[in-house]
């Protein structure tokens, strides 16, 4: 952009006139206006501040080390504690209500693919394999932290309360539906829960979590009143802002420009990318090159870790001293990379066997998921048995069905919700329009099946009525 | 040695005339003679005189006498500034009186390259006025999630002609914020999106876009484009406090040229009516931003010439605008011209012709005439044949009352 140029030079003149104290607080790496001196060891470059000299012409070649970062895990795949020092971080309850939901999302999962091979919903996507990424790390946040999700994360809605009704409610969208019917199923929302509403766009809520977390960083300091008062009961905290995304959608232009602001402006932010291997059908040898996700958090400056997303402990103790971490010195981003392996299609309009084996996902079911781990660890302390499984499975598998049929019974909303929200309130525009199909809805009744929507076809007369 | 010490001398004292500057940040005069001085023989096509101009307001009393001010700014001050100065006192303001207000995007922090953002970072801290990323997308973004988790984030594009990277961001995720979170009533309404747009005589392909129309063809958002500093000040407090995000965008030949009395108190200028300039009874002229300077002077010219009566509204609110003035207007003179810089196809023109036809059809004694860009981009050399002119809004009143 050819204007900038100039910019730069009058900053540099400035800063060397007026040195501004609070810009040299606020910045945490601040930019000399020094030149190398000539026996200077070190370069002083204002854009690499502690680079050193050397004589030796040498690339740094990542395609050429042998060494991934490692994964960080607490469980092996039997279930067992590796480092007994540690342990497992959690109370047996605590252990038993995570597994509990896990048993209750791929239950869920399960029975609502089917829903939609019934053609009963209209699209559904599942968790399968990467149920411990977003239930542990859900339990691992405080309950008012603000959470953006992709799409996979259904669990971060269960662990933090999101009822199977609500859950069922938006994917039918019908009148309780906190969507009002105007999104795809799985894109759910909750203001109480602290959970933005899901976008079909990939990515983008990335650099929202940013935003939200610089918004969390001045409620955190008091420069700015704390926005919507604690739930009722709940201890006022510092908040941290959660955004979760797959590795495919890091590839996204959003994802580098927000993790770049969110290193610069040192936002409390915790990014959680799901690696499961696959986006749609594309692996990740096609996504990218480098060393998964975790490795370029580096080069934005932020604190890295990659974790076994199948040990929900692990997940649990990362995202924990993640939270510390964001909260420390004001507020910093870290990024935490989970890797599994997406074990579903990627939704219902998808059949991943066009372009992997089977035996491959079948090898990964029978290898190695988040639930068998965890149970095979409840079982060793004796706190899990086949009895309590199949009992949990029998009723939970009741449980969903009775909110399945009760949402499905359920009106679709009122038509007015297609007009309203557009902006805060409906413009000229939109009520000559909203006229305009009324009159064709009086003139053409049998033209549109509108019996099934709260208020019928009668539905648009509230906003004609007010002016 | 000898024989070149003069020739350098020459050329230096040659490269020091004055001349008009490519630096948006020095005093320049955006109307020298380097690149829009008049043909010779020109009578249409001369330099806009911003000094004289009926559109600014010259003094005091006329400032004080808008009927939309309320009654204690139409008792208060006003003071003599140009239209960047305009937006520093409204972020300033805005800044000043609520503590959710935060302005950044690249290179504000020492004033930004228009000066807009002069003195807010010393005053305000940089915790709320401050540099990002040199990322478009980036920064919206960041100012989405600000939004809504509820701070008003006032987010700078340097210029209109980089919003495309943001696009997505916008259009899919600003205007759709509030809709698609339904009845957790959870939305980014605090954001306003500033940049400056429109030609500045040698901005070439991208320093001169107009992008207005790709935002009003996207519901949910409110475009916004101010003609003068006082409208600048008022429409820019208003698009900060609405409760939609809002896309603001500053003609930037204005920020030096335009120079008028402005009330020294904060005040606010709706975002849903349009103002009627110049009344009149033989044609409507609707336009926003600059070339309503450039209709003002060809109005001058045919009233002059032709004994015509032309009336002149700045829509101001390009999206959602005030259908209303405009067609009680067209309604009373039959004719309708509408001028904007951007292309013709597609434009701000387009929707306000066709609302026109529809809605003043049995009114309407000539097509409805649209004075724009043409259909090509805007090479530097060829501004001056590309964007509407007072020549071609002079040639458009003729055509339309001779029809």
């Amino acid at each position: 952009m050819s204007f900038r140029y100039s910019a730069r030079r009058l900053r540099a003149q400035r800063l060397r006139a007026t040195p501004n104290a609070s810009r040299a607080v606020s910045t945490p790496w601040p930019c000399r206006g020094v030149a190398s001196t000539a026996n200077a060891e070190k370069v002083l470059f204002p854009g690499a501040l502690n680079s050193e000299f050397t004589n030796t012409l040498s690339f740094l070649r990542p395609s050429k080390s042998k060494d991934a970062i490692p994964t960080y895990r607490c469980l092996n795949q039997y279930g067992d504690i590796i480092d007994e020092s540690v342990g497992a971080d959690t109370t047996d309850e605590e252990a038993l209500q995570l597994y509990k939901n896990m048993v209750t999302l791929s239950i869920m999962d399960l029975l609502m693919f089917e829903a939609q091979r019934q053609g009963r919903l209209s699209f559904y996507m599942v968790s399968a394999g990467e149920e411990g990424i977003s239930i542990g790390s859900a339990s691992a946040l405080h309950p008012s932290d603000v959470i953006f999700t992709q799409y996979r994360e259904s669990g971060v809605y269960l662990q933090r309360g999101f009822t199977l009704a609500q859950f069922m409610n938006q994917l039918f969208a019908n009148s309780s539906d906190h969507g009002l019917g105007r999104n795809m199923p799985v894109h759910y929302g909750s203001k109480e829960l602290n959970i933005h509403t899901i976008s079909s766009t990939l990515a983008t809520q990335i650099p929202h979590a940013a935003g939200a977390a610089y918004a969390l960083k001045l409620q955190n300091q008091g420069t700015v009143g704390r926005i919507g008062a604690p739930a009722s009961g709940e201890q006022e905290v510092e908040r941290v802002a959660v955004c979760f995304f797959g590795e495919g959608a890091a590839s996204e232009g959003d994802f580098h420009s927000a993790l770049n602001i969110a290193a610069t402006r040192q936002v409390p932010c915790i990014f959680i990318c799901r690696n499961n291997g696959y986006a749609i059908s594309t692996p990740t040898s096609d996504q990218y090159r480098g060393d998964g996700i975790a490795s370029r958090g580096a080069g934005y400056g932020i604190d890295t870790l990659r974790v076994d997303g199948n040990d929900i402990f692990a997940v649990r103790r990362a995202v924990k001293e993640a939270r510390r971490l964001a909260l420390e010195d004001g507020g910093r981003p870290v990024l935490v990379e989970c890797m599994a392996y997406r074990v579903g299609h990627h939704s219902t309009s998808d059949d991943s066997f066009a372009y992997r084996a089977r035996v491959e996902v079948e090898d990964w079911k029978r290898r190695d998921n988040p639930l068998t781990r965890l149970r095979k660890w409840l079982e060793g302390r004796a706190l899990w048995d086949d009895a309590r499984e199949k009992e949990l499975r029998a009723g939970t598998r009741k449980d969903v069905l009775r909110a399945f049929e009760t949402a499905e019974k359920q009106k679709k909303p009122n038509i007015k919700n297609a007009f309203t929200d557009v902006w805060e309130g409906v413009t000229e525009e939109q009520r000559a329009h909203v006229a305009e199909m009324a009159d064709i809805l009086k003139r053409y009744p049998k033209e549109y099946d509108l019996d099934g929507h709260e208020g019928g076809a009668g539905g648009l007369d509230e906003l004609l009525q007010k002016k | 040695m000898a024989a070149k010490t003069p020739s350098m001398r020459a050329l230096s004292r040659y490269l020091l005339r004055p001349q008009a500057s490519l630096h948006p940040t020095r005093p320049s005069k955006p109307h020298s003679k380097q690149y829009s001085a008049a043909a010779a023989g020109a009578r249409l096509n001369v330099p806009l005189e911003y000094d004289s101009t009926p559109l600014l307001n010259h003094t005091s009393k006329s400032a004080l006498a808008n009927p939309e001010l309320p009654e204690h700014i139409r008792k208060g001050q006003t003071k003599r500034i140009n239209l960047y100065t305009a937006v520093n006192e409204a972020l300033r303001y805005a800044l000043q009186t609520d503590e959710r207000v935060l302005v950044f995007g690249e290179d504000i922090q020492f004033g930004g390259v228009f000066r807009c953002t002069m003195n807010l970072a010393a005053d305000f801290g940089t915790d709320r006025v401050f540099n990002t990323p040199l990322s478009e997308q980036g920064l919206v973004g960041f100012a989405i999630g600000a939004a809504a988790e509820g701070l008003r984030p006032v987010a700078e594009v340097q210029f209109a002609d980089y919003v495309f990277p943001a696009f997505d961001q916008i259009h899919n995720e600003a205007a759709k914020y509030r809709y698609r979170s339904g009845s957790t009533g959870v939305h980014c309404g605090g954001l306003t999106i500033r940049m400056p747009s429109g030609s500045v005589g040698h901005g070439a392909l991208y320093h001169t876009q107009s992008p207005e129309a790709l935002f009003t063809h996207t519901p949910g958002l409110r475009v916004v484009v101010p003609r003068s500093p006082v409208q600048a000040k008022g429409l820019l407090l208003s698009s900060i406090r609405a409760a939609d995000p809002v896309i603001f965008m500053e003609p930037k030949i204005l920020y030096r040229a335009a120079v008028e009395q402005v009330p020294v108190d904060a005040y606010y200028l709706p975002l849903d009516k349009a103002e009627v300039l110049k009344t009149g009874k033989d044609v409507t002229i609707v336009s926003y931003g600059t070339p309503l300077y450039t209709c003002s002077a060809a109005i001058a010219a045919a009233e002059k010439d032709f004994g015509c009566s032309v009336e002149l509204i700045d829509l101001r609110t390009i999206y959602p605008w005030d259908r209303e003035t405009v067609l009680s207007s067209v309604k009373k003179t039959g004719r309708a011209i509408v001028v904007h810089e951007s292309m013709m196809n597609a434009g701000v023109g387009a929707e306000v012709a066709a609302t026109i036809q529809e809605q003043a059809f049995l009114r309407l004694e000539a097509p409805v005439k649209r004075v724009a860009g043409w259909a090509t981009h805007t090479g530097l050399v060829f501004e001056k044949i590309i964007i509407p002119d007072v020549t071609r809004v002079y040639d458009a009143i003729k055509k339309t009352i001779d029809y």
